[in-house]
């Protein structure tokens, strides 16, 4: 069992409480711009992240996600719902309100090649938080950015060095070294890894760990890598097409997944184990069809055209995201007819005739 | 499209307004009366009694927007003008009579189309294809001597300015060698083409060199780009030949903003080369209104500002509908 | 400026269908010599699958492009061998090698939305690279095109086939660039990080297709990729790249089973895995990837390697050969008898996962 996170400061002690989060994004057209439909990109998201773990947010592309770390953020503004953030509610704060509330609350992004500006020098990039927070430090900007660089694994005679001057790993770093400027209660990490190399993966990972445990830190992780989100996360959501499919902590979503889609997905992931080749592909789930637009997503449940168990209550009733008898109280499902363990699946699934 | 259609017509009465107010308007406001507004046409010799009639028959006693409503209306549905003598009808589309010849402005300017045009489109031609070929030369044989001489001649041919480049060219090549013509005379197509192209050459070449310059560097860099994405080396994993990677590849993605550009050059172009024709004496739409501002001759500088406008408008469109056609990415709802 | 070496290799026939032979790759620039290749030799079957491993700056994809011939004596410095299916490619007028491409041996890139031009239609493309080895009329190439969509499972072939690349979905993009290279019936297909810009449902899919492209044309296969799960799936030999040189070279099962070099050893440690128990901490690489400008002196992992002061200095200075170890080739001056012990008393546990 893991203990590489922060102790539980109480079971009910929620920073960041998320509630029928919505995102539609209007399409218009036409000489006056009339609003004809809209990308409904995140759709009634709803779940807690618990001061000092991991929430993991994984899902493949035009699931939401990404879209979902912005409303997080307030980097966009929700078209519906509620986050509260440490007691606030900040679903539709104005940006003025919100700047003090951003040195708690910091992004980590994907690309590290393109999230640091390239024309300032790695003591501006991370001494920027101070700046424009206006706040003090005790021996000078210049020693507090070098103590950020030490603590994110840096060297930090490299303070006046530029971005291209390090490899990506590095860049990384920097980039959490910048994110830590102000002592933030919660990071939402936005592909952290996945642009890295797989050895250097793995340090910028530890390093994670580390500074939440070092700090307290509470993360929001959203990424697509299964493996990497399993080994860092304390409590995983499923997403798919705006919509959070199956919700539950770390060790029973992995080995035990309800949902057809997390079932699917989970056996996607190649094993690195060239034995169980055969057994892998014998095993694995191949969903075929496509993933429906999210500006027209299917009646009901919006798995269905792809689900291989779909029914026609699929198609007139959205299941809700609940928990099933059988399984403990935090596993959350949103599906009228979940995957037993004992259940046969393999094989390439067409999607059940379904109206 | 509707909308930019709209926006065209929008645009055009906004250009109509503010030149009016520019010319007939401000005048008024620094001072001038009618009366001494219209002394400005009536010639040295006149008195004050010619000059109150001159100003009562320009309409100067008028309010302004009664003048600009006017001028108009002609614009749509012709006018009748006292001549003295006689009604005379001008018939639409009329801007007018000159303040100072007091010939209808619309088929004045009308005739001294053709030599624009002509000017205009055999131009663009050759600085389209020299420019091009340049510039795709010089992106392939990068960093060759090829590469930065024409680079070079690409920098003095955007800096020099025409009235010098021209009068170099008329003064080594029709006046010392007498290869082509003195400029001052044009022979429509329609009358003799041979003449009309001699005629015309060294204008032709003059102008071209200006924009091949440009387009040069634009193509150059635009290759440069094109020949380096990921699409290009496909293109040659898949075994095709060179020049077809370098043309139907290559040359294909580059030319996009090249094209656009040349719509709105050609655009500004037929609205008026101003400084080339004034050099070469051709009597041309830009030569028209070189004359026509100093003498403030006001019909005829509303007629060649509304022509002018019309064209960019009219090159603008034409190009946002090209861009739809060549880039798939790009297609107007 | 550029020039060809006397190749090194002794040029008698090769045995197998696609052989390399000592090829090294370099080229000048303004900031030294880019030594992207540097003896690299391996062989491969029709029927088969090779996978090559590395990282970013480990010379992968440049040995992708010179078997293309797409690095020749005009834009690099190149010696060595290439034979594939019994002629020589390096040494090869470029014209030679330009009818052979695309025909005898094609490629698919990672990201095929770049990597198709976006202004002609996808069936455009697939026609004209199936014209240009093939004297047929555009009607005849046409249907060609449209069978090929169809054999890589596009749905609606007839339609999708005047469709451009930016109308399709990322998973159906990859496929139809698959189309697009197997059009001339290759007999070696070299597959550059096909999967790593997809979705991990997708991927499955993307590989399962190729599997099965690969069994029904008996086409040769080489898979170049930094995923071990990938290479896992696919690959009957891998071959390890490290700054420009093979390292560990021989059958999957062995090289996941029984790895031999410490590189190796670190790439699969530092992997989080679905199908081992939880650790945790990852185990990671120290250091990053040297830059091919300056690569390390003696053996290039040198400065990452925890081993490197077992070989009383020889790793700083001498090259390793590339030699046959306990089961299979290895580049690294610990003997077998070291290397063995180490594995037994170290890595193997690492590897199983700790409780």
């Amino acid at each position: 069992m893991s203990t590489a996170h922060a102790d539980r400061s109480g079971p009910h002690d929620v920073l960041l409480s998320v509630s029928g989060l919505q995102k539609h994004f209007p399409i218009t057209t036409g000489l006056l711009r009339r609003q004809v439909g809209a990308v409904q990109a995140v759709d009634g998201l709803t779940f807690d992240v618990v001061r000092g773990k991991t929430m993991g947010l994984v899902g493949e592309s035009g699931c939401g996600k990404t879209t979902t770390g912005r409303l997080l953020t307030r980097l966009l503004e929700p078209t519906g719902g509620r986050i509260e953030f440490d007691g606030h509610d900040i679903t539709h704060m104005s940006q003025g309100r919100l700047r003090p509330l951003r040195k708690d609350m910091q992004m980590i992004f994907q690309d590290p090649f393109s999230s640091l500006n390239p024309r300032h020098t790695v003591g501006t990039i991370v001494g920027a938080p101070f700046r424009i927070q206006h706040v003090k430090t005790p021996h000078g900007i210049k020693r507090a950015v070098q103590d950020l660089l030490k603590l994110a694994g840096l060297n930090p005679e490299h303070y006046n060095r530029y971005p291209h001057e390090f490899s990506g790993g590095q860049r990384q770093r920097i980039g959490i070294a910048r994110t830590l400027a102000l002592n933030p209660k919660m990071i939402i990490a936005d592909e952290p890894v996945s642009a890295l190399d797989v050895s250097v993966q793995a340090q910028v990972v530890n390093l994670l760990e580390d500074l939440q445990a070092e700090l307290g830190l509470t993360y929001v992780v959203i990424a697509h890598d299964l493996s990497v989100v399993r080994h860092i996360s304390d409590d995983v959501a499923v997403m798919y097409l705006g919509k959070i499919v199956e919700m539950a902590d770390r060790d029973s979503l992995y080995t035990h997944p309800r949902h057809p889609y997390t079932v699917s997905l989970l056996s996607a992931v190649p094993v690195p184990d060239p034995r169980r080749r055969d057994s892998a592909q014998r095993e694995r789930v191949l969903l075929t069809g496509e993933v429906p637009s999210p500006i027209d997503p299917p009646s009901g449940c919006r798995f269905r055209t792809r689900c291989w168990k779909a029914q026609d209550i699929c198609a007139t009733e959205e299941p809700p995201l609940i928990s099933k008898p059988g399984d403990i109280d935090s596993h959350l499902i949103a599906c009228h007819f979940p995957v037993a363990d004992d259940e046969k699946v393999a094989g390439r699934k067409a999607p059940a005739s379904v109206v | 499209m509707i909308r930019r259609l709209i926006g065209a017509v929008l645009t055009l009465f906004a250009v109509s307004v503010i030149t009016f107010l520019i010319f007939f308007g401000l005048p008024r406001l620094a001072g001038d009366s009618p009366v001494s507004l219209a002394a400005r046409y009536t010639g040295k010799t006149a008195d004050e009694a010619t000059a109150v009639a001159m100003a009562h028959r320009l309409g100067f006693f008028d309010p302004i927007y009664v003048q600009y409503g006017r001028w108009a209306k002609a614009i749509f549905v012709g006018a009748d003008y006292n001549a003295g003598a006689g009604i005379e009808h001008c018939s639409a589309p009329c801007f007018g009579y000159s303040f100072i010849t007091h010939e209808a402005v619309w088929p004045d300017m009308i005739s001294r189309l053709p030599v624009t045009l002509s000017l205009a489109v055999g131009a663009a031609i050759l600085w389209l294809v020299a420019g091009i070929a340049t510039g795709v030369l010089s992106a392939l044989k990068r960093g060759s001597a090829f590469d930065r001489a024409a680079m070079g001649v690409a920098l003095a041919g955007v800096s020099l300015p025409i009235f010098f480049t021209g009068l170099l060219a008329l003064s080594i090549f029709s006046y010392k060698l007498g290869w082509t013509a003195p400029g001052s005379t044009y022979t429509p197509i329609t009358q003799n083409p041979a003449l009309w192209a001699y005629d015309l050459i060294l204008p032709w070449v003059t102008l071209a060199f200006l924009y091949a310059a440009a387009y040069a560097r634009l193509t150059r860099a635009g290759m440069l780009e094109s020949m380096g994405e990921d699409y290009t080396r496909t293109a040659r994993a898949k075994g095709l030949p060179e020049k077809t990677v370098v043309t139907k590849h290559g040359l294909r993605a580059a030319l996009t903003p090249i094209m656009t550009i040349f719509g709105l050059d050609v655009g500004l172009l037929l609205g008026g080369a101003f400084l080339t024709e004034t050099t070469f004496s051709l009597q041309g739409i830009g030569k028209f209104a070189v004359d026509a501002i100093p003498a403030h001759d006001l019909p005829k500088v509303m007629g060649v500002t509304m022509l002018a406008t019309f064209f960019i408008i009219a090159a603008n469109l034409i190009v946002d509908l090209m861009y739809s056609v060549i880039d798939p990415r790009v297609r107007l709802s | 400026m550029t020039s060809v070496i006397r190749p090194t290799a002794d040029g008698r026939s090769p045995r197998a269908f696609l052989e390399v032979r000592e090829l090294c790759i370099h080229f000048p620039t303004e900031d030294g010599l880019v030594k992207s290749v540097d003896g690299l030799s391996y062989s491969l079957e029709r029927g088969k699958t090779l996978g090559i491993v590395g990282e970013s700056g480990s010379g992968k994809s440049v040995t992708s492009l010179a078997v293309l011939g797409l690095y020749n004596r005009n834009n690099a410095q190149m010696s060595g061998e290439i034979w594939v299916d019994g002629e020589e490619i390096v040494s090869a007028s470029p014209e030679t090698v330009r009818k052979l491409r695309g025909r005898k041996m094609a490629i698919i890139f990672q990201d095929p939305l770049s990597s198709m031009h976006p202004f002609y239609t996808v069936g455009d493309q697939i026609i004209e690279a199936y014209r240009v080895h093939n004297k047929v009329t555009k009607a005849v190439a046409r249907k060609h095109a449209i069978d090929m969509l169809g054999r890589v499972a596009i749905p609606q072939p007839a339609k999708r086939v005047d469709d451009y690349p930016h109308q399709f979905s990322g998973g159906m993009r990859q496929r139809a660039m698959i189309a697009m290279a197997m059009s001339c019936d290759p007999e070696l297909l070299i597959a550059d990080e096909p999967t790593t810009a997809l979705d991990v449902t997708v991927q499955a899919q993307i590989l399962d297709l190729m599997r099965d492209l690969q069994r029904e044309f008996n086409s040769a296969l080489i898979i170049i990729t930094h995923d071990l799960g990938v290479v896992a799936e696919l690959a009957d030999d891998v071959l390890v790249m490290y700054a420009g040189k093979a390292i560990e070279y021989g059958p999957a099962v062995e090289i996941f089973e029984r790895p031999e070099h410490p590189y190796t050893w670190g790439l699969l440690a530092s992997m989080p895995r679905l199908d081992r128990e939880l650790s945790d901490r990852l185990i990671p690489i120290k250091g990053t990837p040297p830059s091919l400008i300056n690569v390390p002196s003696g053996c290039a992992f040198h400065p990452r390697c925890s081993y490197a002061g077992l070989t009383n200095g020889a790793s700083l200075n001498v090259v390793p050969e590339l030699a046959r170890g306990a089961s299979h080739l290895v580049r690294c001056h610990l003997s077998v008898e070291t290397r063995q012990q180490i594995w037994q008393r170290e890595i193997k546990q690492e590897l199983e996962g700790t409780a």
